[in-house]
């Protein structure tokens, strides 16, 4: 077997994935992503049950990989109990470990999702924060959520939250100490090594486009993967 | 399906529900957009129904949606669990409640892992000691805090002040339950009434007296997809899953939307506003939208709490016009004040969606 499908069955989500795809296509009838996407989650299972490495690394470049949506709906309906969610988490996973993200445009928006959420969790313990939940990344929060954000103190006092406060409640500061084991966590697991071969991959990737690469959420090429969308190439 | 059908079903997918002695586990996105979702929670398990609901500041995010998104490698989650494991133990709980069906999921996943892995465990609680010198053990009960609402349904509706009832006509609500995908979608054994025919919010519904509205759209997705929300350049997926659950509910003309996962109250809420600004339509019949709420706050309503100390004024979709359907008591005037009376000013009105 191909080397790229031994490394695969190494993951232990692969394992549990796949159980031998019968082509039914009850997966790609209520996968949501195949409604908006040119996209078959039974395709992705065909094409790595061929265990062949071409094959495999042509989907680890793929745009394909990146359509789904991680609802599970596959799981729940597939006859045989195979996942195909589980098996695109780990292709993911592997184009991330290759660097082959980068060869694709929804591969290459991991650059943007890591300082939205892998950072968020350094640095405040949580995946999504209330400071960092602007309208400029999402409009449709809506003009409710900008009177929240203006008047954040009385507001959320009002609802029993403890904003940035210490102790236990709702958006509270998550203490240093606590971030510090996170910080631990994520070195001795290996996600920190993740994060820096995200950044340094995009990094030359930006490069090689001639987009300036830069830190945080205004980059040129944080925005330019965050908001470009080539429509006609993804949708059916 | 025939009612006797489901029943039937729902008999297959009965779980053991904790009564008492929780340690309580926050939700990234419940805590930021519904804060006072949780506060409604824990005031009714602890005011309510006199139960010990232990908060503990030192745990963090389970990385769940970090993790769907592909930012956050298998064994870091698995880790990031066992260390909230490990604050429950030292705090001497073993019955385990997230808020968030993400997370939920996440939790599910693991210790099926575990289960048929072995070895997968004994990396993390290597990786857990290496990292932060902590023991864990697996919980004794996890379930969803939907699931413990629902084990006290009965208990809230003999508590409560109002049903689900319109007081102009005495008709039951027409309410739309729209469960997480993470909730029983994943290990349906794991849902209450499982993954097709889940009962969690639908028995909710009527024992609070309101009517449930199957549509034909009920299962599909909210559209929050991860990735496919987080990047904007993707959200047009995420719209596009609620929109055609919209469309499928619309002629049922539903009163309320009943949610359990605080991912699906926000894109549920916040896409009628969206599509609402994008397409000029709304969902019912007055302009208003369909008022989308957490089982929690529905409780809270029902139970005679303020409903601005629920919080209930942070949703787009005013849920004034449900309020008045079921005769709730309240004062629209201090919706947007402060906590002591403070002139806050308001919102913008929508463009579209009528607001006031």
């Amino acid at each position: 077997m191909g080397e790229l499908f031994d490394k695969l069955n190494n993951d232990v989500r692969f394992v549990e994935g796949i159980k031998g795809c019968i082509n039914c296509g009850t997966c790609t009838a209520i996968c949501p992503a195949a409604e908006v996407y040119n996209y078959e989650p039974r395709s992705i299972v065909n094409k790595v049950q061929t265990r062949d490495d071409k094959t495999i690394l042509e989907l680890l470049k793929s745009e394909t990989i990146w359509y789904c949506g991680e609802c599970m709906s596959c799981k729940t309906r597939c006859p045989r109990n195979n996942a195909p969610g589980l098996v695109v988490q780990a292709l993911r996973g592997m184009s991330i470990e290759t660097g082959n993200f980068v060869e694709s445009e929804k591969g290459r928006q991991m650059l943007s999702l890591k300082r939205m959420l892998g950072d968020s969790v350094l640095e405040t313990g949580y995946c999504v924060h209330f400071d960092h939940a602007t309208l400029h990344m999402f409009p449709e929060l809506g003009p409710v959520w900008q009177w929240v954000r203006d008047n954040r103190v009385e507001v959320l006092s009002k609802v029993d939250a403890n904003y940035m406060g210490d102790g236990p409640g709702a958006i509270r500061k998550i203490a240093q100490e606590n971030l510090d084991e996170l910080d631990r966590i994520f070195e001795v697991t290996g996600a920190n090594a993740f994060f820096e071969k995200i950044e340094s991959d995009s990094e030359k990737k930006a490069q090689e486009l001639n987009i300036e690469f830069g830190e945080g959420k205004e980059s040129p090429y944080f925005r330019e993967v965050y908001t470009k969308n080539n429509q006609e190439k993804h949708v059916r | 399906m025939k009612k006797e059908g489901i029943r039937r079903i729902w008999g297959d997918y009965q779980k053991e529900i904790a009564d008492d002695k929780y340690y309580f586990v926050r939700s990234c996105i419940r805590q930021t957009f519904f804060p006072g979702s949780d506060a409604t929670f824990l005031k009714i398990l602890r005011e309510v129904l006199g139960k010990d609901v232990f908060e503990d500041k030192n745990h963090t995010t389970c990385t769940g949606i970090g993790y769907h998104c592909e930012v956050i490698p298998f064994p870091t989650i698995q880790t990031v669990v066992a260390r909230n494991f490990a604050l429950m133990g030292e705090h001497g709980y073993q019955n385990y409640i997230p808020s968030c069906v993400t997370s939920f999921g996440i939790y599910c996943e693991v210790l099926d892992t575990w289960h048929h892995f072995p070895e997968e465990k004994e990396k993390t609680r290597n990786f857990l000691r290496e990292a932060t010198n902590r023991e864990f053990e697996e919980p004794q009960n996890l379930v969803h805090t939907s699931d413990v609402i629902y084990k006290f349904r009965n208990e809230i509706a003999a508590k409560a002040k109002y049903k689900l009832v319109n007081k102009d006509t005495g008709k039951p609500l027409k309410v739309v339950d729209h469960i997480g995908c993470h909730y029983a979608k994943i290990f349906p054994s794991k849902g209450v009434g499982g993954a097709e025919f889940p009962n969690v919010l639908s028995g909710l519904v009527e024992a609070w007296g309101g009517e449930v509205v199957d549509y034909p759209e009920r299962r599909h997705c909210c559209g929050f997809g991860f990735r496919q929300y987080f990047v904007q350049a993707n959200r047009g997926y995420s719209i596009a899953a609620s929109k055609k659950k919209f469309e499928s509910m619309e002629p049922f003309k539903p009163d309320l939307i009943i949610t359990n996962c605080p991912g699906c109250n926000y894109f549920m809420d916040r896409w009628q506003y969206a599509l609402a600004e994008m397409e000029g339509k709304t969902y019912d019949e007055y302009g208003y939208g369909i008022p989308t709420l957490s089982y929690e706050e529905v409780a809270g309503i029902l139970l005679g709490f303020d409903p601005w100390e629920s919080g209930l004024q942070m949703h787009q979709v005013s849920v004034n016009p449900l309020l008045d359907k079921i005769g709730v008591e309240y004062n629209p005037n201090i919706k947007f004040k402060g906590e002591n009376g403070q002139d806050l000013g308001k919102p913008e009105s929508p463009n579209v969606l009528k607001f006031f």
